[in-house]
């Protein structure tokens, strides 16, 4: 996909270049508008204003069951003062340990992923027979639901009737039953593995996308001048797959701030995993505080836009492809 | 011939029966499926159904009352027509007030007086009745009479005497009697509410106040409730099996129904199961009020309790209502009382000389529900939600061994506290 922006970006006349613009150039623009209009009008409905609502309702303390009587009430959501106590999102110790959490979970797991996709994709680089049926199988986890797969993992770490359990011990590895998603200790862990398991496909396959567009002339060179296949990984090939992997690596990213489904099926409400999406709805629905559940929505989306910023600027991040 | 005749005349009457039969109305109703429930249930709306001509469908929600809870939000917040009637837990009239109808206008006051007054005064909201007592509930003590006899032991009056006659039955019977899988004390110990009532009959009893005091402060964290909770937790994995804090009514019931527990804490409905007839500790349970907190203490139990409820949506309230006046009738609790061991709101119905005889469990009852503590739901209003989730929580993690009483029971303080600040009851 970025390969045919960057070629796009090629074709297109630059757009700081002196005003000529021909009868054909007018005529693209107002081309491209047109086919994307609709989606602009798609993404306003069902993006762009559920999100103003949730913001809307943040500032007001609307409750689940009576929508129509929400009050304005400034930022008494996110944080206020009163009789000697700070209170709110903001002052709340379970919000702070939800974000923390979170940012555990995505950084732990982001990098699992990226690091394991990276061995598969070229594993599955290299020609071997039978390598597209190993291509398809890889890309199972992925594309099992998310729900279907925290079920059967779920059932898998049961901590009596578990098969994990039950293999663990027969290896002699444990003594006695884990409580994989009941421990304390265990919670966190054992979400970050279903994770790393489902979505490791998912890198693979960008980076496995990348590498497949490198130029063989280097590796050839390379050969010719005998020089170690790990040099040649880390000085060769890295970076020419870096601009896809940072690309890879920012979509992990985003969905993992946002973590909800895996965590809600494994381990509900308990607050060893609670998540900053889990926080949310837990406000919202279980304790029917739109506002303060949607002051919790609107601080995952501020989080979640912050770290794209700061994972952009830093990681100069360069979606052109070039 | 004359035959023939006869079933073409009733064949003619059938058909004009059908636009009779096109008068009468669809009904559904959401009916609990916690023991008996269910059957019970479908025993009365079929009864009504056949009485009146109406169709009645019986959904059934979940088991564990805060889902429910959920399950019935969602569809009266998106004032859905599909259920008319409502089987609502005690706590939930002030939540759910604004998607019920007034059942006033449709049911006579003489009927209304017949129920406990306590219970009508919470349905009450806003000068509106929003559901009719069916049954009541209150916390009870179940034990094994013949183990107790067994071992000559008196049935335990408080908390530590509970404990060690539990520890003391259960080391014997593994060891000599030859039941290798009997436990001492099972509850209602999975993080849901009814932990939260278990807890506060544990708190109450001790004299540690129920959460929430007369003038709306916290009253979370004291001396009495940081005992009561640090001796509960005491019985895991000692009196009480570690499964216990997955367990909810039916897992508790099921395990001492099973003989596998010494003692249990249950509703009333528990008591009709135990001695049916496939029971396998039939006539062999004994019922009483829960312990007290140590000699100063008192036993306490929460009320509990269910109402039914017609809901605004409804395409035909008038006829639902019909329904309700039915089923929370003299004839249908004392049904259900006999049969079920339910206990009935109608208070004449405990002096009923015919329910005394065929249910004398009512007798025991009686006191405990008088005495019963209610849950700060009232007090709180749409915070209790967050408040019980947030107390269930902290008891669990207490029960888990993770994290002492005392300081647990601070921290639910301080969050109770934010929650007042927000909430501001």
């Amino acid at each position: 996909m970025a390969t045919a922006t960057a070629e796009l970006a090629e074709r297109a006349p630059d757009p700081a270049a002196p005003a000529q613009k021909s009868q054909l150039t007018r005529s693209r623009v107002r081309a491209a508008w047109l086919f994307l209009t609709p989606m602009l009008i798609l993404l306003a409905m069902v993006a762009g204003w559920p999100l103003l609502r949730t913001i809307w309702f943040s500032f007001t303390d609307a409750n689940l069951s009576d929508l129509s009587g929400a009050k304005f009430i400034g930022f008494e959501n996110y944080l206020a003062y009163n009789d000697g106590e700070w209170y709110g999102v903001l002052a709340d110790s379970e919000w702070w340990n939800a974000v923390w959490n979170t940012l555990k979970f995505s950084v732990i797991s982001v990098t699992l992923e990226t690091v394991l996709g990276l061995v598969v994709a070229l594993v599955l680089n290299a020609s071997f027979p039978g390598r597209s049926l190993v291509r398809a199988a890889v890309l199972i986890p992925w594309a099992i639901p998310t729900i279907v797969s925290a079920k059967m993992w779920g059932w898998m770490m049961h901590d009596q009737f578990g098969i994990l359990n039950h293999m663990l011990m027969s290896l002699g590895l444990i003594s006695s039953p884990l409580a994989w998603t009941a421990s304390p200790d265990l919670a966190l862990t054992a979400v970050i593995m279903v994770d790393v398991w489902k979505t490791t496909p998912f890198m693979a396959l960008l980076i496995l996308a990348a590498l497949q567009m490198l130029p063989t002339d280097c590796y050839e060179a390379a050969r010719v001048d005998g020089i170690h296949p790990v040099r040649v990984f880390f000085k060769v090939t890295l970076p020419l797959i870096k601009p896809a992997l940072m690309v890879a690596v920012i979509f992990r990213l985003l969905d993992a701030l946002r973590i909800f489904d895996l965590i809600y099926v494994l381990t509900s409400n308990s607050k060893d995993t609670m998540s900053m999406s889990v926080y949310a709805r837990q406000q919202l629905v279980d304790f029917q505080s739109v506002g303060y559940g949607s002051a919790a929505s609107t601080l995952l989306f501020l989080t979640v836009g912050l770290c794209v910023v700061l994972y952009i600027t830093f990681g100069r991040v360069r979606f052109d492809g070039r | 011939m004359m035959h023939s005749i006869l079933r073409s005349v009733i064949f003619l009457g059938a058909l004009m029966a059908v636009p009779l039969a096109a008068s009468a109305v669809d009904l559904t109703i959401s009916c609990g499926a916690v023991g008996q429930e269910r059957e019970l249930c479908e025993q009365a709306t079929s009864a009504w159904a056949k009485q009146t001509g109406h169709r009645v469908t019986i959904t059934t929600p979940s088991n564990r009352t805060n889902e429910r809870y959920f399950q019935y939000l969602v569809d009266l917040g998106a004032g859905d027509s599909r259920i008319d009637v409502y089987q609502i837990d005690i706590i939930w009239p002030g939540l759910l007030a604004k998607h019920l109808v007034d059942l006033k206008e449709y049911i006579p006051p003489e009927e209304i007086q017949r129920h406990f007054p306590a219970i009508v005064t919470n349905n009450m909201v806003d000068g509106r009745l929003v559901g009719m007592p069916w049954f009541t509930d209150a916390g009870v003590l179940y034990y094994r009479k013949d183990l107790l006899e067994k071992y000559g032991l008196p049935v335990p009056q408080d908390w530590s005497e509970l404990a060690d006659t539990a520890l003391y039955i259960q080391l014997q019977e593994r060891q000599t009697g030859g039941q290798p899988e009997l436990w001492g004390y099972v509850f209602q110990g999975a993080a849901y509410e009814g932990l939260s009532c278990n807890a506060l009959e544990w708190i109450a009893s001790y004299g540690g106040g129920s959460l929430v005091g007369t003038d709306g402060t916290i009253k979370a964290d004291n001396p009495q409730a940081i005992m009561a909770v640090a001796r509960a937790a005491s019985w895991i994995g000692t009196v009480a099996p570690p499964r216990v804090l997955s367990f909810n009514e039916e897992d508790a019931r099921q395990s001492f129904q099973l003989g596998n527990a010494v003692f249990m804490r249950n509703w009333p409905y528990a008591w009709a199961l135990l001695n049916g007839k496939d029971s396998p500790v039939a006539g062999k349970v004994g019922v009483g009020p829960l312990p007290k907190g140590g000699l100063k203490g008192s036993p306490a139990s929460v009320l509990g309790g269910w109402q039914l409820a017609v809901s605004k949506y409804s395409k035909n309230p008038a006829i639902a209502a019909e329904l309700v006046r039915y089923l929370t009738g003299e004839a249908v609790q004392k049904q259900r009382a006999i049969t079920g061991s339910y206990a009935p709101t109608i208070v004449r119905l405990y002096d009923d000389p015919e329910l005394a005889a065929a249910q004398p469990f009512l007798a025991v009852l009686r006191p405990i529900l008088e005495n019963a503590v209610a849950r700060p739901s009232a007090r709180v209003g749409d915070s209790y939600m967050a408040m019980t989730t947030y107390f269930w929580e902290t008891v669990h993690a207490v029960l888990q061994g993770r994290g002492a009483a005392a300081t647990s029971l601070s921290g639910l303080q301080d969050q109770l506290r934010l929650l007042k600040t927000r909430g501001g009851w």
